[in-house]
């Protein structure tokens, strides 16, 4: 019996594949997988639709009485219109554009502060950690429906659209900042900190070299779900029409949808165009918020 | 003596929570732009339409910052706030209802949404974790990807987003439940036990619905990594079947910190449920602010958030406290 | 008590098949401690695996056969077939040291009797448990505690109790000594000793810490790339070894009679260095019970195939 021993020799066993030098599109492919894919087209359509479709408008959907009330789809008007004579493809459309604009801006609100605030409390520690995180545990138990309606009714359409981005951003920093500290400590404890250190870098060299990338990962993931909670948090407060409604979003269109009685007249599409909109987009954002993780765990994986 | 320190701790940590959301709560119609006092009066003025003469105006808005305890500097203020919630419970009178008080309006609705609260809650966390275990435990299974899947679609959906489809589904496309639903009060009998449950099935399916799916897949994920320790691989080669496996071993140690995430989400669910209720006109403490909010009826507001809060943040502490019941290393030293 | 016969172990990887054991005929013979040795990847916890009888995919028996010389307590033969109904029964595994192996939220005495077991009898295990673990030098509330309130000698004690209680006739110690503090690991070294002589049956060691074989067993067994490069009696192979790879295994030790265990941990891990060793299958009886497997000529060199 003859051996091959290249078979036999454990520590040839594994072949290390020849590595080439990677292009910038090589560099990123370890992104993808299937639900960062699917995720990021819905996006990308419902974004790009939302943002470019509006400039081919044919006029400004939350006008009212526009057209002549309760068409159904047609040609002419694909979703039909509405029982206050708009159209609602377009309102439709200019809700998502809002809604996302809403999502993002306050996202980044909340990123920057939520950021500030946990790896402060995280590197800094001791007793200012200790208060810091009793006002986030605070924050974080105070049921912001509540407070929104309060403020939703002392406020009640009588400012623009974005104060009610602006009070998200106050009460909705909380969740996050717990989760950046968290971070903030474990990467306290790592040792590449320390070595880069060692290695004569400055502060600053250390961070953009060595801790964004880690970072990197929970800031995205995490902003993502920012979306998804402040897109979600305003529907809500405009479905119980406590936002600025005449303002075209998704939670607006069911607001107006379920006060003219949509489903007792029979107007299916009023209510159900949104809903499906809304679905898919909050499917987007999810699939697209774990498919980044997925793909983030897994390199950390083979690191 | 390890789980007293334990359970010292975090009813500190509950006091000190609760002391802080009572101090905001004081502080934001005191940093609100518009002054509730004059708002009220606008709106009395343009019902009388000009009837009522300038002496009448300011008793009126005497009576009223006195009522809303907006007499004096902000530190006697405060400290008659906290008196006044502390000691006797009181929030004063509802405007739209006046003179009954705030308090009994909301103890009236509270049971209401106590009840539906945690009936779904109990419901969702249960089902979801006992599908989740399945899931991750037999993850290598088909089935597993498909309920792993169920819960995908059903995590991302907004509470509104589910309750409309609720209703449209079974209100109308099959009218199985009535599209408004009156919930009687009053005397309780049978018949109208029945009716109140009859009616609570919207609404409580919706909150199940939308806790059920974010269950599963954290369950199913921790399984999955619980499967993988020594001591369950240990158990198996002792020869220990697939069910104590699955249960004592698997289920016992990822509850632990599914338990903890539940803690933590309290203040989502209540949302929830507040939403739910004002859809499904169902009479909690979410219906009585809807319509507190549109009336401009402040003190209820603030009542209502103060009792969000503390309920919040017992939940909170109950769970807290229960925890050290499941983790042994805790409760021993 | 083990009869293996041409064992072969494989699993895909990608297009390729791996042998993690590729080869290995041996006889294990009754009541003794048999010691198995060699860097990670030569297959020891592989043949550890076939012989307990958990080969599970994505790994398969794909050549050869292994017969157990054991029958169960109601007179069964055991074959490879059945042998998972005997786990805990008349075959018993004890893990790495334990910081893990038992499950925390439960207390240790119900973690004698949640698995099927020779007894039906719930609390008739227990009494006996007890007295046993007593016998063990654990004093009565170990049974009683949670996993953590007990140090890392004394669960490990617990394991070596649990495998032991039900008097298998083969047990399987899978690098029993790991991770302990080197004190702690001569107290169970012992304690093995100790019951394997009272119970008289076959203990299969396996460790990377040949400080450890040299101690306790009473035969040795080498291993390198999933084949047997040398088996003989402990003495003997450590006295006289045939096989190069043997003998840089021992050379990794301090001199023998040295009795400090500090750098007992001469792992062999990486103490084949630069050479691959080419390793027949079959094994030459060069002295009386001592056997070797064909050494190469000179070490092959390590580029081979990169």
């Amino acid at each position: 019996m003859t051996i091959d021993s290249k078979e036999m020799d454990p520590v040839t066993l594994v072949e290390t594949p020849q590595a080439a030098e990677p292009g910038l599109f090589q560099s990123f492919l370890w992104l993808i997988n299937p639900r960062l894919a699917v995720g990021l087209t819905i996006l990308t359509v419902m974004g790009l639709g939302s943002f470019i479709l509006p400039l081919f408008a044919p006029a400004d959907p939350s006008v009212q009485a526009t057209y002549m009330r309760n068409l159904p789809a047609s040609g002419a008007h694909w979703l039909g219109t509405n029982a206050l004579g708009q159209d609602i493809f377009w309102f439709l459309v200019f809700a998502i554009r809002n809604s996302l604009m809403l999502g993002v801006l306050v996202a980044v609100g909340v990123t920057i502060v939520a950021t500030t605030v946990g790896l402060s409390a995280g590197y800094i520690g001791g007793r200012f950690e200790r208060l810091v995180m009793l006002i986030v545990d605070t924050f974080i138990t105070i049921p912001l429906l509540p407070i929104l309606i309060i403020l939703g009714s002392l406020i009640r359409g009588n400012t623009s659209f974005f104060t009610v981005g602006f009070i998200i951003i106050i009460f909705g920093w909380a969740w996050d900042a717990r989760t950046v500290r968290s971070m903030a400590l474990s990467i306290r404890e790592r040792e590449f900190i320390n070595m880069a250190r060692f290695s004569g870098a400055n502060t600053a060299q250390v961070i953009i070299r060595e801790v964004f990338p880690y970072v990197m990962a929970y800031t995205l993931v995490g902003f993502i779900n920012t979306i998804l909670f402040a897109i979600n948090l305003e529907a809500t407060l405009a479905v119980i029409g406590l936002s600025k409604v005449e303002v075209p979003t998704l939670g607006s269109i069911i607001f107006w949808a379920l006060n003219y009685n949509a489903l007792f007249t029979g107007h299916f599409l009023w209510l159900v165009a949104p809903i499906i909109a809304s679905v898919t987009l909050f499917l987007g954002l999810f699939l697209t918020s774990t498919g980044f993780n997925a793909a983030f765990a897994e390199r950390r994986g083979v690191q | 003596m390890g789980a007293l320190v334990y359970i010292a701790k975090r009813f500190g940590l509950y006091l000190a929570v609760l002391f802080i959301g009572l101090s905001i709560t004081f502080l934001l119609p005191r940093l609100m732009p518009i002054n509730p006092v004059d708002g009220y009066i606008g709106q009395i003025q343009s019902r009388a339409n000009g009837a009522l003469s300038a002496e009448a105006i300011a008793e009126l808005r005497d009576n009223l910052e006195n009522l809303y305890g907006l007499k004096g500097n902000l530190f006697t203020q405060y400290v008659d706030y906290m008196k006044r919630i502390v000691f006797s419970f009181d929030f004063g009178p509802s405007f739209t209802y006046f003179p009954q008080p705030v308090s009994q309006m909301l103890m009236a609705a509270l049971p209401w949404t106590l009840s539906l609260l945690l009936t779904a809650t109990v419901i969702a966390w249960t089902l979801g974790n006992l599908v989740g275990l399945v899931a991750g435990y037999f993850h290598k299974k088909k089935a597993a990807s498909i309920l792993e899947f169920v819960g995908i679609l059903l995590y991302p959906i907004p509470y509104y987003i589910l309750a409309v489809t609720v209703l449209l589904l079974l209100a109308y496309v099959f009218p199985v439940f009535p599209l408004s639903a009156t919930f009687p009060v009053g005397q309780m009998s049978w018949e109208k036990v029945g009716m109140i449950i009859y009616n609570s099935l919207l609404p409580g399916i919706t909150l199940v619905l939308a806790g059920f799916g974010w269950n599963i897949l954290s369950m199913k994920a921790l399984a999955v990594a619980t499967t993988e320790e020594p001591y369950v691989i240990y158990a198996r080669l002792k020869g220990a079947s697939n069910w104590t496996r699955m249960t004592r071993y698997v289920f016992r140690n990822a509850l632990l910190p599914q338990v903890t995430a539940l803690a933590l989400s309290l203040g989502m669910v209540f949302n929830g449920a507040l939403l739910t209720e004002m859809i499904f006109s169902y009479p909690g403490i979410g219906l009585v602010m809807r319509a507190a909010a549109t009336g401009g009826d402040y003190n209820v507001l603030y009542g209502a958030i103060t009792i969000s809060i503390i309920a919040v943040a017992t939940a909170g502490l109950v769970i807290d406290l229960l925890y050290p019941l499941l983790d042994p290393r805790i409760r021993h030293k | 008590m083990i009869s293996i016969k041409d064992l072969q172990v494989s699993y895909r990887l990608g297009t390729r098949t791996i042998h993690a054991v590729d080869g290995v005929t041996l006889n294990i013979p009754d009541g003794c401690i048999v010691g198995i040795a060699g860097e990670s990847g030569c297959g020891k916890s592989t043949l550890m695996k076939a012989i307990y009888g958990d080969i599970t995919s994505p790994m398969h028996l794909s050549r050869g056969s292994i017969t157990y010389g054991l029958k169960s307590a109601q007179g069964r033969q055991v074959t490879a077939q059945n042998i998972r109904e005997e786990w805990f029964k008349s075959i018993s595994y004890v893990p790495q040291s334990s910081m893990n192996s038992l499950n925390p939220v439960i207390r240790i005495r119900e973690q004698f009797i949640d698995f099927p077991g020779t007894d039906s009898n719930k609390k008739r295990v227990l009494e006996r448990a007890r007295a046993y673990m007593g016998k063990l030098g654990l004093p009565p509330e170990a049974m009683d505690s949670y996993p953590h309130q007990l140090s890392g000698g004394m669960r490990q004690r617990m394991m070596i109790g649990l495998a032991t209680f039900f008097q298998p006739e083969l047990i399987i110690a899978d690098e029993p000594t790991t991770a302990l503090d080197v004190v702690v690991q001569k107290d169970i070294l012992m304690l093995l000793m100790e019951l394997q002589e009272e119970m008289k049956n076959t203990i299969l060691v396996v460790s990377h810490d040949m400080g450890v074989h040299y101690q306790v067993t009473h035969k040795m067994l080498i291993m390198y790339a999933g084949r047997v490069v040398e088996y003989g009696d402990t003495d003997s192979v450590f006295s006289n070894p045939q096989h190069p790879y043997t003998k840089m295994l021992i050379d990794s030790l301090p001199t023998i009679g040295d009795d400090s265990m500090r750098g007992l941990m001469a792992s062999a891990a990486g103490a084949s260095g630069d050479r691959a060793y080419r390793v027949e299958p079959i094994l030459h009886e060069v002295k009386p019970g001592h056997f070797v497997a064909q050494a190469a000529a000179a070490p092959v060199a390590q580029s081979v195939g990169a």
